[in-house]
């Protein structure tokens, strides 16, 4: 069916975009550092699946694959992140500070909660029906302005959904070191309901994102949605000291593997094709634009 | 008669009856207690759906008002005191201040955080600070500090009509200050100019020379410029009188209500004429306000002896007489006035 061919494409359009990237990076292309989504692509295809074009989306480091699947342009993604002018922020920002309609993201962990908080704000007093999402990973529920942010959420009644990515390490550090209490807890101290989901399915994951987009949507409340999941690389780049073996057993529950059987071999070849076209489009695209010149750069009063 | 007070109180007033994008948040800002220091009085009572008050949470406040301001309201925050700036720092340094020149200018962050400074009331070392310049060159954000002098209430209109994100910053004791008239009162022997912008730097210069010294020609060797902001204008307005009184020394002030980023040309126009500077803070010596001022003037080739009055190196003492000895004074103003009168 047309939305298992949907989901199924986005997820793919994503595990290959950051396959790319990573091989980008070891050939020099491009510098920095980058967080990829690889293995979590489930959670965005779902959650994008059932937003409306108008909410408003504040996502975190790891954003490509929310950008992605929000419908954003891989060639002016993979621009920013070669640093060039047609990038989604004109190279100004890289891989963790992009911006285009809705979409927002930053690098800092914790601090973008209030600003999503404060846009859900501005969707209800400006009755527009739309809502807030914010994307936050179990590293950053060692934040204080996460909690700040719940608070006034809940007292306020914003319209905000706080998607939980739970990929059990804070870069290195292993969620028995950094998060006491449950995850659910953390919400229901405040007064907000959390749906909580562990797989990587994007039919599950769908209809919980379903479930409390709605709930959002018609209450005017926040929503936790805690989705338990595990990224199959490193934290960003060369810095992964899991256990192989555990790697291994995730990887048996990749969330392309699990859909692809929902499709067909032909819209699986179709989707693999597309997909490598646009890589390959957005990518040499990006490669042949030029560089933004210093002499732009303006300090004034 | 009209303070300080009353005219940021009156222009929230009338910025939030005139656009209904503007919201106040804050700590304790709903009537009948109407916030601290009182600036925001009866606006919950005027317009109950636009002011939030809010839990004790300043990185929330600035967070949340940064999030409105990036969705087309133009929130004004309040921080209780202004020693909880560190609490905002994140909030406002990799956020609201950023996020402009991050999104390549696609997003315009239209946002006022005020928030009260300063010491002399016996508060002691966490409710007493000047810690404006832990922001001042910040990228993307403009700190601004009223006076006594230029209309308070335009300027904190001004800065909430501003696209870009403005820290506020007001003495706590300018509240109660009343509002200066040119020509009256000490002011009456100075000619005030300001300069063009929305955050004007004011010089002022002793005109009437006879009046108070009939018959007296100054000289280049009696001439000083003393450059400051906020209420060290207060300070420096009775230093450089009793320096004209007592030692025939004649000042020009210059009044900085913009301080980051600021602009020079008024500084370097009145050195041009003194080529001297004393510059004037109740933030601490070190890496402040003065030694920018400073080094700005050492790089522009003005020739200028100069030196800075500002807090000692230490926090804020509750104790009257020490905190009076840790910041600066008219008396530390006009000794080392004279210093560098007669370096």
């Amino acid at each position: 069916m047309p939305e298992n061919y949907a989901l199924f494409r986005s997820m793919l359009l994503i595990r290959r975009f950051e396959e790319r990237l990573l091989a980008e990076f070891s050939t020099g292309k491009l510098v920095g550092t980058t967080h990829a989504y690889i293995g979590q692509e489930a959670n965005a295809a779902g959650i994008f699946s059932v937003t409306d074009p108008g909410d408003v989306v504040f996502s975190n480091h790891r954003c490509h694959g929310h950008f992605l699947a929000y419908g954003g342009d891989p060639y002016r993604l993979a621009a920013e992140l070669m640093g060039k002018t047609s990038g989604l922020v004109g190279g100004r920002g890289g891989s963790q500070h992009i911006h285009w309609r809705n979409f927002y993201s930053n690098g800092i962990q914790g601090g973008i909660l209030p600003v999503a908080t404060g846009m859900a704000l501005a969707e209800k007093v400006n009755k527009t029906g739309k809502i807030a999402l914010a994307f936050l990973g179990d590293g950053t529920l060692g934040e204080g302005a996460l909690y700040e942010s719940l608070n006034i959420a809940s007292l306020w009644s914003l319209p905000i959904l706080f998607v939980v990515e739970n990929n059990r390490y804070a870069q290195t550090t292993p969620i028995e070191l950094a998060v006491a209490g449950t995850i659910t807890g953390r919400f229901s101290a405040f007064g907000i309901t959390a749906l909580e989901r562990d797989t990587s399915d994007v039919l599950e994951v769908q209809a919980a994102a379903l479930e409390a987009v709605g709930s959002v949507r018609r209450n005017g409340r926040p929503v936790g949605l805690i989705l338990h999941t595990y990224r199959f690389s490193a934290h960003s780049k060369g810095d992964d000291v899991r256990d192989l073996a555990e790697i291994a057993r995730a990887r048996e529950k990749d969330p392309l593997l699990i859909h692809a059987p929902r499709l067909s071999d032909a819209e699986r070849d179709r989707a693999e094709s597309e997909v490598a076209a646009a890589i390959a489009d957005a990518f040499a695209r990006a490669d042949a634009d030029p560089f933004p010149n210093p002499e732009s750069l303006i300090t004034d009063h | 008669m009209t303070t300080v007070l009353d005219r940021l109180n009156s222009a929230l007033h009338h910025a939030m009856q005139t656009d209904e994008r503007v919201y106040v948040l804050g700590e304790d800002i709903l009537d009948p207690y109407g916030g601290a220091f009182k600036v925001t009085r009866g606006l919950s009572t005027a317009f109950p759906e636009r002011v939030l008050t809010t839990p004790i949470s300043e990185a929330a406040i600035v967070g949340v008002a940064s999030g409105m301001a990036l969705r087309g309201l133009r929130p004004v925050a309040e921080i209780m005191f202004g020693d909880f700036v560190t609490l905002i720092a994140d909030q406002i340094v990799n956020h609201a201040a950023k996020f402009r020149w991050m999104y390549n200018d696609q997003v315009r962050v239209p946002l006022v955080v005020r928030t009260p400074m300063g010491g002399r009331r016996g508060y002691g070392p966490t409710h007493s600070q000047s810690l404006e310049k832990m922001f001042l060159g910040v990228p993307g954000l403009r700190v601004v500090a009223p006076n006594a002098l230029g209309d308070p209430g335009q300027l904190l209109e001004a800065a909430i009509a501003d696209d870009d994100p403005v820290l506020f910053v007001e003495h706590k004791l300018l509240y109660t200050r009343p509002l200066l008239q040119a020509s009256q009162g000490d002011l009456t022997d100075f000619e005030i100019q300001p300069s063009g912008e929305i955050y004007p730097t004011y010089v002022l210069r002793f005109t009437n020379y006879g009046s108070p010294i009939a018959g007296y020609h100054y000289t280049e060797k009696h001439h000083l410029t003393l450059a400051c902001y906020g209420y060290n204008f207060e300070l420096v307005r009775q230093a450089a009188l009793e320096l004209l009184m007592e030692r025939e020394i004649f000042c020009e002030i210059v009044l900085f209500s913009q301080l980051s980023p600021f602009a020079l040309d008024p500084l370097l126009d009145s050195l041009e004429r003194t080529r001297r500077l004393l510059t004037v803070e109740e933030g601490g010596l070190t890496l402040g306000w003065g030694a920018e001022i400073l080094a700005r003037v050492a790089e522009s080739g003005v020739q200028a002896n100069m030196r800075r009055v500002a807090a000692l190196d230490l926090p804020i003492a509750n104790s009257k007489p020490l905190e009076d000895a840790i910041l600066p004074s008219v008396e530390a103003i006009f000794h080392a006035a004279l210093e560098l009168c007669e370096a």
